[in-house]
């Protein structure tokens, strides 16, 4: 530290510092990691979902987003809105409750924690008593009510969680009015569910778990009517007209029960077990919804034949003779139904069935026929398969986005063409200034494409690498629809599917140029697709070339998988991104690093073996290169050997335990002198115990050498058009790095345009630097004459950037895990270096050029290093003189995953995975900065209600 | 070869160039190029002295009136005794004698060239430092010899302005037997580290302070606080007996320990012997370039590129001259030595792509 301090402390720089770097975490993308509850507001059209690790995340039209942290970090176990109001009850599993408000400041609604409450009991009274199960806000906006374990409803007033004791409704006073005989104590056990009257809000439905169901009168405090079901009651619901009410239970059934001036009546109209006569599991919940034509919609969880679909996952939806049962990849956690929320309709017109399953989010259009799907644009399953790695390519060109995005709609056409029908709030932040695309690649082979220029991460286009190859999995296998007769009518619906067909398949490295259109695509099992796109669907032939990396490296034996099979003869496409070029590295391990320069027609693939040079304009190989070390016996065994030798020493340690003890008992048992060997063995497991428990976390200090295994690792790749030989005549050329802290630099010729397809490429090693340090190689980059790192291919030839300085003397920059060096070329001398590990012991993880704007004046911007380190810091880096400018705490340095899995954006943004679901952003610069900004208006606003009490705001979360 | 062989060849007096060139030259002129020799002088007392480094080549060339006369003796039967002691007259009959003497005599200890001594460790900066803390140099030539020590995470008590105060430290845990630490002698089990490279580790994880050291395990200064404090009075007798111990070690190096050398420390001072990257320059045909490709520039051997690799790593000598016998690169290497010295030893401009394999230190 002190080295960075010492140097002048320019305060022209400091301001300027300010003006342009800035640390935000701006918004999660994706889908809530192990979301517990889920709430609607039809009044402000905003949906509510909470998680295990205590967040509340609001929803609103896209855009429209908020979200806040309890402090408790408690799983969130329901979640209700206040009627009419910006406000929102949580209720945590430690049996908090917590008061939410949206309010505007600064021209922006917020998300703020106002109040939180423990409902307490009479001293002595067991936790049962006040353990709420139930939560009522009413509809005056001033009570809530709080069904409780105990039976007990007590009454709270809103905002301030005052407890009203005169108005507990005790199991008590409900029994008074209820005969003796079908009755008793214990029938009053449990509040299962509260609901008020929709016409009536002096009414309240309290149902118990036994079964028992009573009409409240708030006015005269007492029970109108009660309602004895035979079966432990799960939910209920009342109808638009306030006449009847539906209640569903444990055993699969659901009933209806009249509500009529007559008061003594407890037989139901009907009784029905939809998925019986054999057992069935409960419903849980149910909508009976009303519609103009008279066929009500009746929409209920659960409810499934116990041994025949006990396992599935479904709601079902019945309109008439029309049922479908969907049946989810996940646990359904909650659902809703948008319907008709103007009190005075007629009937509930139910347009949109909203579930929140375990892994995703599913909206089911109940307007259009055949009830199709809804294609959200939030809250998207980033992990359907689980996410390998991540690609950010900016300011796509229009032309570009436009046909991705055709792309995509072609595969999107058995969606909904339904508007989003979670449409509260209005988004008010900026249009992004370009357009960004995101790029995941999956387990199963899959790379999706990803709007991320604003705040929703958006499913653009997805592309399945599979088609190219032979595997397993028979593709028809998994059309296992049913045919129409079946019963259940399961239909499923969702995108999330976990289990990968092949591991080989996962996709590791991804590259696209967007400027050409080309794309480079590899992964676990050595493959390399390049491909192009295009708008028509096409059947053609993937032309196929293999690379032998070890080459003449005799007596190496790979034990790791086999290559992919290909599929022989022409493969169908669909419309866009088509493979035309499938090289496979022999042997077949995972890509480590991949470079594809468009203009010159050339894609290079790295592995813990070498790498290699493909020209894919003449379909050939230009060369390999071995990067093995003799002595590295690892990498060429493969990865699975790696774990089987783990696997066998742990099991020959625990044997040669077990031996010892073993061979003392025996000679124990043979008889000579017992105590004496009791005694030894004693000793030993002492010595054993001792050892195991004395044996500290320690770490051995010593030096890298050469004989560490996977030195031969490529970690990067790197095309660039530079003065690699003399200084005066500049040519392509290719860099590696690997893991043992070697650069290797090729000489490239890349015959002229008219003669491309005439005249091989040719290669020819110009360079081989061996870092003393010998840390793993992360980084490689050329600096033109002005220090400007080199553009990207045909970004000039697109008029996008300045061409390169060829005048000036060139610099080459190396990162390593450890350091960061500049050196002059064509000859290699070192100029200048940054030590990081040396000096932090922090290691280099990611870094990426990056550019910066101020904030303040347009004209001016930098290129700087964005560097993630592996305790979670980001540091930027100035370049060309590399100085430390500022420094960011940003992921746990615990998280493992979140560090491997972070991207930055060319222009200071970056994402990583908080969760496997679920993206943070973040932002590194003043100018660049994606992040919320919208306001929920209040239809009307009610003054009396609205007692700020600000010092007792909580600030909700954002950090 | 030894003996009776005499050449007569001229040197620019005054810019005599490096001593390693030299060396070469010699070997060169006297055909033995694989021989390791030691090159002698004699002064104008007729005393025999060395020439074994860049300061006394010179003074022997700056010196020498008007013929330098220089001796050429087989390392191996070089009797370092005989050095400074003996006149030439006398140095002239020993060299012939010299088998049958050593036959006779006791056999004595070799105390080696100053050349081949070359520090392990050394205690820095007693002057600056509190006397309960001690700071170690560890010095690490090639890959000869581990450093070999652990270190852990443990508490330690302080002094603090609220009294004493239990805070976490990095301990050193074990010693690697024959390592560089444990040869040294100057750090222990339980000795708590303070600082590594003049960065204090407090408020840094173990994980951290491991990737620090081994990043500068080249040049690895470490502060320590040592377990056993009654030891700092008496420091230097301490020092001197476990040095004595580990000669032993390894005596084909002649690598006497502990020079300890005292010398102020700066954070800086690591830049200044920073280990240079080697830079290999100049084409290896990758393998298998498909036909066509025609040998144009390059007319080097064709090394297989890993076993190069591997070579390189074995010899970071300066050994290039093993393939250059002809009178040209002598007249280059004659000329290259009146030259700069910065450029003496590569060589001369073009000759890079034509030569191939060229090492720059």
């Amino acid at each position: 530290m002190r080295r960075f301090l010492r140097p002048g402390h320019d305060p022209v720089r400091e301001r300027l510092k300010r003006d342009l770097f800035q640390f935000n975490k701006t918004v999660e993308h994706g889908f809530p990691h192990q979301p517990s509850a889920l709430g609607y507001s039809p009044f402000l059209r905003l949906m509510a979902i909470g998680t295990r690790s205590g967040a509340i995340k609001l929803y609103g039209a896209p855009g429209v987003e908020f979200m806040g942290l309890h402090e408790e970090n408690n799983t969130v176990m329901q979640i209700h809105f206040i009627p009419d109001q910006c406000q929102l009850v949580t209720l945590l599993d430690d049996n908090s409750l917590h008061l939410w408000s949206l309010k505007q400041h600064g021209g922006t609604s917020e998300l703020r924690e106002e109040h939180r409450f423990t409902l307490k009991g009479p001293p002595g009274s067991p936790p049962s008593a006040t353990q709420v199960t139930a939560v009522l806000p009413h509809s005056s906006r001033e009570v809530l009510y709080l069904g409780t374990e105990s039976g007990n409803i007590f009454v709270v007033e809103l905002p301030s969680f005052r407890v009203l004791e005169d108005r507990t409704i005790t199991p008590e006073a409900v029994l008074q009015r209820i005969p003796e005989d079908n009755c008793n104590r214990r029938s009053c056990e449990l509040v299962e569910a509260l609901r008020e009257h929709p016409k009536n809000p002096d009414q309240i439905l309290i149902g118990y778990s036994r079964g028992l169901i009573v009409l409240w009168d708030l006015q005269n405090n007492k029970a109108t009517h009660h309602f004895l079901g035979s079966q432990q009651l799960e939910n209920l619901y009342w109808q638009r007209d306030g006449s009847k009410f539906i209640s569903c239970h444990y055993d699969g059934s659901y009933s209806q029960w009249p509500v009529s001036s007559d008061s003594r009546q407890s037989e139901p109209l009907e009784n029905t077990v939809p998925y019986g006569p054999f057992p069935c599991k409960a419903i849980s919940k149910i909508y009976w919804q009303t519609t103009k034509n008279g066929l009500p919609y009746i929409i209920f969880q659960g409810g499934m034949p116990r041994a025949s679909y006990g396992d599935r996952h479904s709601i079902s939806v019945i309109h008439g003779s029309q049922q479908t049962a969907f049946d989810f990849t996940s646990r359904v956690i909650d659902f809703f139904i948008i319907f008709s929320s103007d009190p005075a309709a007629e009937f509930d017109d139910p347009s949109a069935l909203v579930v929140l399953a375990e892994e995703e989010l599913v909206v089911i259009d109940l307007k259009s026929a055949g009830w199709p799907a809804v294609h959200p644009p939030y809250l998207a399953s980033l992990h359907c398969s689980a996410i390998t790695c991540s690609h950010h390519v900016s300011n796509i060109p229009l032309k570009l986005w436009e046909r991705i995005i055709s792309a995509g709609s072609k595969q999107n056409i058995h969606y909904s063409s339904m508007p989003w029908p979670i449409d509260g709030g209005t988004n008010i932040a900026p249009d992004p200034p370009q357009r960004d695309l995101l790029l995941t690649g999956h387990e199963d082979g899959t790379v999706r494409f990803w709007d991320a220029s604003g705040v929703c991460l958006h499913l653009l286009y997805k592309l399945s690498t599979v088609r190219v190859f032979l595997t397993d999995a028979d593709p028809n296998d998994n059309m296992n629809t049913l045919g129409e007769d079946e019963w259940p009518p399961l239909r499923k619906v969702g995108t999330f599917d976990p289990y990968s067909d092949d591991p080989r398949l996962g996709i590791q490295k991804i590259y696209l140029c967007k400027y050409s259109g080309y794309l480079a695509v590899a992964g676990t099992a050595g493959q390399v697709l390049v491909m192009e796109l295009n708008d028509e669907d096409a059947e053609h032939v993937v032309d196929h070339a293999e690379a032998d990396l070890l080459q003449d490296q005799e007596g190496y034996r790979w034990k790791g998988h086999e290559k992919l099979k290909t599929r022989d003869g022409p493969v169908r496409f669909e419309a866009g991104f088509q493979p035309f070029v499938l090289v496979q590295c022999q042997p077949p391990a995972v890509v480590t690093s991949l470079a594809l320069h468009s203009e010159w027609r050339l894609v290079a693939f790295g592995t813990s073996h070498g790498f290699g040079l493909f020209d894919h304009q003449q379909k050939r190989l230009v060369f390999v290169k071995c990067t093995l070390h003799p002595s590295d016996q690892l990498a060429l065994e493969g990865p699975l050997s790696r774990v089987k030798s783990l696997k066998k020493s742990l099991r020959q340690s625990f044997r040669r335990i077990r031996r010892s003890r073993v061979s003392s008992r025996k000679r124990r048992g043979g008889g000579g002198n017992a105590s004496e060997v009791q005694e030894a063995n004693a000793k030993f497991d002492q010595d054993v115990l001792q050892e195991m428990e004395l044996a500290p976390v320690q770490r051995k200090i010593e030096a890298r050498s050469a004989e560490d295994s996977f030195t031969g690792f490529v970690r990067t790749l790197y095309f660039a058009d530079t003065f690699l030989r003399d200084s005066s005549r500049h040519c392509p050329s290719l860099w590696a790095g690997t893991n043992g802290g070697t650069v290797y630099a090729f000489c490239l010729r890349v015959p002229p345009a008219e003669r491309r397809m005439d005249e091989p490429v040719r290669a020819e090693q110009a360079k081989e630097i061996q870092l003393m340090h010998r840390a793993p190689v992360v980084g490689i980059l050329v600096l033109d004459g002005r220090s400007t790192p080199l553009p990207e291919p045909l970004e000039v030839a697109h008029d996008l950037s300045k061409s390169p300085d060829m005048q000036g003397s060139h610099q080459l920059l190396v990162v390593s895990e450890e350091q960061f060096k500049v050196f002059t070329l064509p000859k290699v001398s070192s100029k200048l270096k940054l030590k990081l590990t040396a000096l932090e012991g922090c290691r280099v993880r990611k870094v990426t050029v990056a550019n910066f704007g101020s904030c303040k004046t347009d004209d001016y911007s930098e290129n700087d290093l964005a560097v993630l380190t592996n305790l979670g810091d980001i540091q930027i880096i100035s370049l060309p003189f590399l100085k430390l400018q500022i420094r960011y705490p940003c992921i746990r340095k615990e998280d493992v995953s979140g560090i491997a899995s972070c991207v930055f954006t060319k222009y200071g943004q970056g994402f990583y995975l908080i969760s496997p679901s679920e993206f943070e952003r973040f932002s590194l610069s003043t100018k660049w900065l994606v992040e919320p900004r919208c306001i929920v208006d209040m239809p009307e606003v009610t003054t009396n209600n609205h007692v700020h009490k600000p010092g007792t705001e909580n600030a909700a979360r954002k950090s | 070869q030894f003996g009776a062989e005499f050449r007569r060849f001229s040197l620019d007096r005054y810019k005599p160039g490096k001593f390693e060139d030299f060396y070469k030259l010699i070997l060169h002129i006297h055909h033995i190029a694989n021989l390791e020799v030691m090159i002698g002088y004699a002064d104008v007392h007729g005393d025999l002295l060395p020439i074994n480094n860049d300061d006394n080549f010179f003074k022997a060339v700056s010196s020498a009136h008007p013929l330098l006369r220089v001796f050429i003796q087989r390392q191996d039967e070089v009797d370092y005794s005989n050095f400074g002691t003996n006149t030439l007259s006398r140095k002239k009959k020993a060299l012939v004698t010299l088998r049958n003497d050593n036959l006779r005599r006791r056999p004595h200890i070799n105390i080696s060239m100053p050349h081949d001594f070359r520090p392990v460790s050394s205690i820095i900066d007693v002057d600056i430092l509190p006397e309960t803390h001690r700071r170690v140099r560890l010095y690490r030539h090639g890959c000869e010899k581990p450093l070999g020590f652990y270190i852990r995470d443990g508490t330690s008590v302080r002094v603090t302005p609220h009294g004493l105060e239990k805070v976490p430290g990095i301990f050193i845990s074990r010693m690697v037997p024959g390592g560089l630490a444990e040869s040294t002698g100057l750090l222990a089990v339980n000795d708590e580290v303070l600082e590594v490279n003049g960065i204090e580790v407090a408020g840094k994880t173990l994980d951290q302070v491991t990737d620090m050291m081994i990043a500068n395990s080249h040049n690895l200064i470490i502060t320590v606080k040592p377990a056993n404090q009654r030891n700092n009075i008496i420091r230097s007798s301490r020092m001197s007996g476990s040095s004595g111990q580990s000669t032993d070690s390894t005596a084909s190096h002649h690598s006497l320990p502990t020079p300890h050398v005292l010398q102020n420390f700066h954070p800086d001072e690591m830049e200044s012997d920073e280990e240079a990257d080697i830079v290999i320059e100049g084409g290896l045909e990758p393998q298998h370039i498909p036909k066509l490709h025609s040998l144009t520039s390059t007319s080097l051997s064709r090394i297989n590129g890993s076993s190069l690799s591997h070579r390189l790593q074995r010899d970071l000598v300066l050994n290039n001259s093993s393939g250059r016998e002809s009178n040209g690169n002598l007249h280059k290497l004659l000329s290259s030595l009146k030259t700069d010295p910065r450029h003496s030893l590569v060589i001369p401009r073009g000759g890079i792509e034509e030569d191939g394999t060229v090492i720059t230190l």
